[in-house]
């Protein structure tokens, strides 16, 4: 029998806090094979990270190992296993384990690695301190390693810093740290969490090649399913630190037992989702009979009530510390939407193509450079920058947002009662007892118990604080939510809750979202029209079912080509994703590809299918 | 960088021109001056000899013109009674009350006070980041109390009550003179190995109080910074990487934690001067701190105005250093613009 390179077995590690002690880890038990890669699901709060923390003994100071074993089997010294459990974390001999043999990568590429140290630096560290060499030495193999993760220029890198480097070549640069020194073992603690799509899937196959090149076993631990359908040969799902079930990749996904895996399953959006299907939420949460309250209007789906012409706005940035240079960067170029009344439009593109600037220039936060947005509340289409006075009150009124950070987008210092009638007060709706009762309304709209009105904010999880959020937002009774990547901060399990919620209340009172989100696979489940934008254009606008069914431009191949898709039938193509430019309009083929200074223009390909393609007088002159 | 350099340097003259002429008003703000106050003073007492003395003095720093006039005479960029003659041109002034030119007054005690003063600096960084770094790393430990606890105290106490207390004590325990920087038996002395030994072991005591609010404020900063640091993600990627746990420290967190102290250069420097005033008083220091404020009581507005315009050229040179400093020790600040 094979001994598996890690083994880990009746593993307990509690968290001592002012409530007592929490077993964040409970009895788990199991292994890894050499060479190959094992997954651990479950959602935040499982013990997911905690295990894999205990393995490289880097357990917060209020943790500790109880019970069990972590038995390392290390190939290269051919000596019996160790039991990581027992050493001591600050001896010499984990430290040598640690970043020698068992390295680790994080979640957040920015702030994984440090600011003031060139990744060069921090990236021969590694080997400098396991390894007796030189500094050219340790240069020479952090060049190599630098060029098999993938950096175009690995000479520049060794000198840049972190904060000079895109999110996707931070995260091959903390590959790079974890690989230099050739470990046996590379645990990937959530390692894609925080890229784009595309980028992500780039990570992914890159994690997949140089498994293949060293042999190294690979633990991830994530809360996507579709990056284990596409990256485990053995999954092990956890629960309140537990093991729920384990197997290889293919029993976990073709014949889920645990009730616990099915719904999980459930909760997430997936492209081969049938119309009308609806997301089964982990938890299920109970709201109110939405009733269409005195406030409904009514809505025709002919009557845009958002309309987007020609706008653009462009930001000037100052280059350089010394210089004066400035730099100029087409954030929103010549974008022309319609939000037609009681529907979802999605806007989905990578980050910076200009999603969130669009959406600050509906709110009128932002002042576009050109173009014009009007708004028609059924009295007939108002130019929404010209507005003022009570016009632009009602207009405030009509518009509102929900963020991304439910964490962040809350009030600390204020109970929920405040947070929920604030806009009220702002807006000098109601006597105070017709704003008491509103809010009890709101909480019982989204699913909140209406005695939590005292409470405040940190008393609340991620979901039930987005969905305040949303009560915040509903409120003023608005006809359009400017929802700004709603779910894309929340666990899988709430995710599914939220995004249900929003549906609900869309059918019950007749709202219009502007649904702006990088996951495809979410706009997917709640838009109507899908327009996919970067680099400040809107690159493809179509119904979804034509977008997913006959995507056109390049752009959205490659995006929906890179979403993983929890469907162990429909794998990544990895190898249609390496070339990487996808983002870039003169990379594009013919006729797409736009040159500086062509912003192309939209062709219809379809009905309600419109794609850009350069434009006429560019084709006739090349 | 040259650009740079030479735009600072442009704005840190306008911003010294602005504060001279501040400095040279606020003195005159109130009615008359040194000199007529003194020959009233004079007049009243019939002693007319030294009052035409005192009109004589008045002619020749010409305190009979216009405020106005006057203030470009001090800074050298008007012809006064003597011709262009100014700060600009390195003439410091004549102090009224002490009856001898300001460089005279002003020097010996300049140089004093930066040594205390320098003294005290290094004192409250070697103690303060070490203690820092241990309550920081030993979170809610019993050490972590107990720095915590002298740190209040050092806060808390008023810094003149315990300069009196300590006076009483080394005198009583050590037989170390009261007061001063050295004994009075060396006064006017020339400086050898004995006067040195004195003037060392009188400055221990002016260090530990001037320098116990500075170390309990400093540790309580750096602990909080520090604290910051140590949550950071960056940290446990090198503890990831087996890097020991005193070298990741020092590497990571702590060079992060230093950033604010850098920053702080800029107003040291001044303080370096113009600080420990009540202290110096109390503990009769011939520092510059207690020439200043007989100077600004009495109106002698030469010497006021040279000793504050010296602090501020100091306040404008150490912000350009920490400015430069942070630049060169943080690749944000350098290259972050880009």
């Amino acid at each position: 029998m094979i001994v598996a390179l890690l083994s880990v077995r009746d593993l307990g590690v509690e968290i001592r806090s002012d409530l007592g002690h929490v077993a964040a880890v409970d009895g788990l038990s199991f292994d890894v094979p050499r060479g190959k890669t094992v997954a651990i699901v479950g959602e935040s709060g499982s013990g997911k990270s905690v295990t894999a923390q205990a393995v490289m003994q880097i357990l917060p100071k209020v943790a500790g190992i109880t019970r069990g074993q972590i038995l390392f089997d290390d190939p290269a010294d051919g000596k019996k296993p160790v039991d990581i459990a027992t050493i001591d974390p600050l001896s010499e001999r984990m430290r040598q384990i640690r970043g020698g043999r068992i390295a680790m990568i994080f979640q957040e590429p920015m702030t994984s690695l440090s600011p003031l140290h060139t990744a060069g630096d921090q990236v021969t560290e590694a080997l400098r301190m396991h390894a007796d060499v030189s500094d050219s030495e340790a240069r020479e193999s952090a060049l190599d390693v630098f060029r098999r993760v993938g950096f175009p220029d690995p000479k520049r890198a060794l000198d840049t810093y972190p904060f000079e480097l895109s999110g996707g070549l931070r995260q091959r640069a903390m590959i790079a740290m974890a690989l230099i020194t050739r470990p046996a073992l590379l645990i990937a603690d959530e390692p894609t969490t925080a890229l784009d799509v595309t980028t992500q899937a780039q990570i992914l196959d890159l994690i997949h090649e140089l498994q293949a090149d060293t042999g190294m076993s690979v633990l991830l631990i994530t809360h996507d399913l579709g990056v284990v359908a596409n990256m485990a040969d053995e999954v092990v799902v956890m629960y309140r630190g537990r093991r729920m079930e384990a197997g290889a990749r293919e029993d976990i996904f073709r014949r889920p037992g645990h009730p616990y895996l099915k719904a999980l399953m459930r909760a997430v959006p997936r492209f081969a989702m049938k119309p009308g299907e609806r997301l089964t939420p982990l938890r299920e949460v109970k709201t109110s009979p939405l009733r269409p309250g005195g406030s409904a209007f009514h809505c025709d789906a002919n009557r845009n009530v958002l309309s987007i012409r020609d706008v653009s706005k462009t930001f000037t940035l100052r280059s350089g510390w010394f210089s004066g240079k400035v730099r100029t960067v087409h954030a929103v170029d010549q974008v022309s939407l319609s939000l037609p009344c009681g529907t979802t439009l999605g806007l989905v593109g990578e980050s910076g193509c200009g999603k969130t600037t669009l959406s600050k220039i509906i709110s009128r936060a932002l002042k576009p450079d050109g173009g014009q947005v009007t708004f028609d509340d059924g009295s007939g289409p108002k130019d929404v920058h010209t507005l003022d006075g009570s016009s632009l009150t009602a207009y405030r009124r009509a518009v509102q947002f929900v963020f991304q950070d439910p964490f962040s987008s809350l009030n600390p210092r204020m109970t929920v009662y405040e947070i929920l009638t604030e806009p009220m007060k702002i807006h000098g709706i109601g006597t105070s007892d017709e704003r008491f009762e509103r809010a009890k309304a709101l909480l019982e709209m989204v699913g909140l118990d209406r005695r939590s009105l005292r409470r405040y904010p940190h008393s609340f999880s991620g979901g039930q604080r987005q969905r305040l959020g949303i009560a915040r937002a509903l409120a003023l009774e608005p006809q359009v939510l400017l929802c700004d990547e709603p779910v894309s901060a929340l666990d899988v399990s709430v995710q599914a809750q939220v995004l249900n919620l929003l549906k609900d209340l869309q059918a019950a009172l007749g709202l219009s979202y502007l649904f702006v989100s990088h996951n495809l696979a979410v706009v997917d489940y709640v838009a109507d029209t899908i327009a996919v934008m970067c680099r400040g254009h809107i690159v493809e606008e179509a119904s979804k079912e034509a977008l997913f069914r006959e995507p056109a431009h390049p752009y959205t191949k490659a995006l929906l080509a890179a979403v993983p898709d929890p469907d162990i039938d429909r794998p990544l193509d990895f190898a249609k994703l390496r070339t990487g430019r996808f983002s870039d309009p003169s990379a594009w083929p013919e006729p797409y590809r736009l040159v500086e200074g062509d912003h192309g223009a939209m062709t219809a390909i379809g009905p309600d299918h419109r794609v850009r393609t350069m434009s006429e007088s560019r084709r006739e002159a090349a | 960088m040259i650009l740079f350099l030479a735009r600072r340097i442009g704005t840190m003259a306008v911003t010294l021109l602005v504060i001279s002429a501040l400095v040279f008003f606020i003195i005159k703000l109130p009615p008359g001056d040194f000199l007529t106050n003194q020959i009233a003073e004079l007049r009243a007492q019939g002693e007319a000899a030294s009052a035409a003395k005192a009109e004589f003095l008045i002619k020749q720093y010409g305190l009979d013109l216009p405020v106005w006039q006057q203030y470009l005479v001090w800074i050298g960029v008007w012809p006064g009674p003597n011709g262009f003659s100014g700060l600009l041109e390195g003439d410091w002034g004549w102090s009224f009350e002490f009856d001898r030119p300001v460089p005279e007054v002003v020097g010996d005690a300049l140089w004093l006070t930066l040594l205390i003063n320098l003294v005290v600096v290094v004192f409250v960084h070697v103690m303060a980041i070490p203690i820092a770094i241990y309550s920081a790393t030993r979170q809610y430990s019993i050490g972590d109390y107990v720095a915590t606890f002298i740190g209040y105290i050092g806060l808390a106490t008023p810094s003149f009550l315990l300069a009196l207390i300590m006076l009483y004590y080394t005198n009583r325990w050590f037989g170390v003179s009261i007061g001063g920087l050295y004994d009075p038996r060396f006064s006017g002395q020339p400086w050898d190995m004995a006067k040195l030994r004195s003037l060392m072991s009188h400055l221990v005591v002016p260090t530990l109080v001037i320098g116990l609010g500075g170390t309990a404020a400093m540790i309580r900063r750096m602990r909080a910074n520090l604290l910051d640091e140590l949550g950071k993600q960056y940290f446990v990627t090198a503890k990831a990487k087996g890097v020991g746990p005193t070298r990741a420290l020092l590497k990571y967190p702590f060079r992060m934690s230093l950033n604010p102290f850098i920053a702080d250069i800029g107003n040291l420097l001044p303080h370096l001067v113009s600080g420990s005033v009540l202290v110096s008083l109390v503990l009769s220091l011939p520092t510059v701190g207690p020439i200043l404020l007989a100077a600004l009581k009495s109106q002698d507005q030469f010497l006021a105005g040279f000793i504050l315009m010296f602090v501020a050229v100091l306040t404008v040179v150490g912000m350009l250093i920490s400015d430069l400093l942070l630049a060169l020790l943080d690749p944000r600040i350098r290259i972050g613009g880009r």
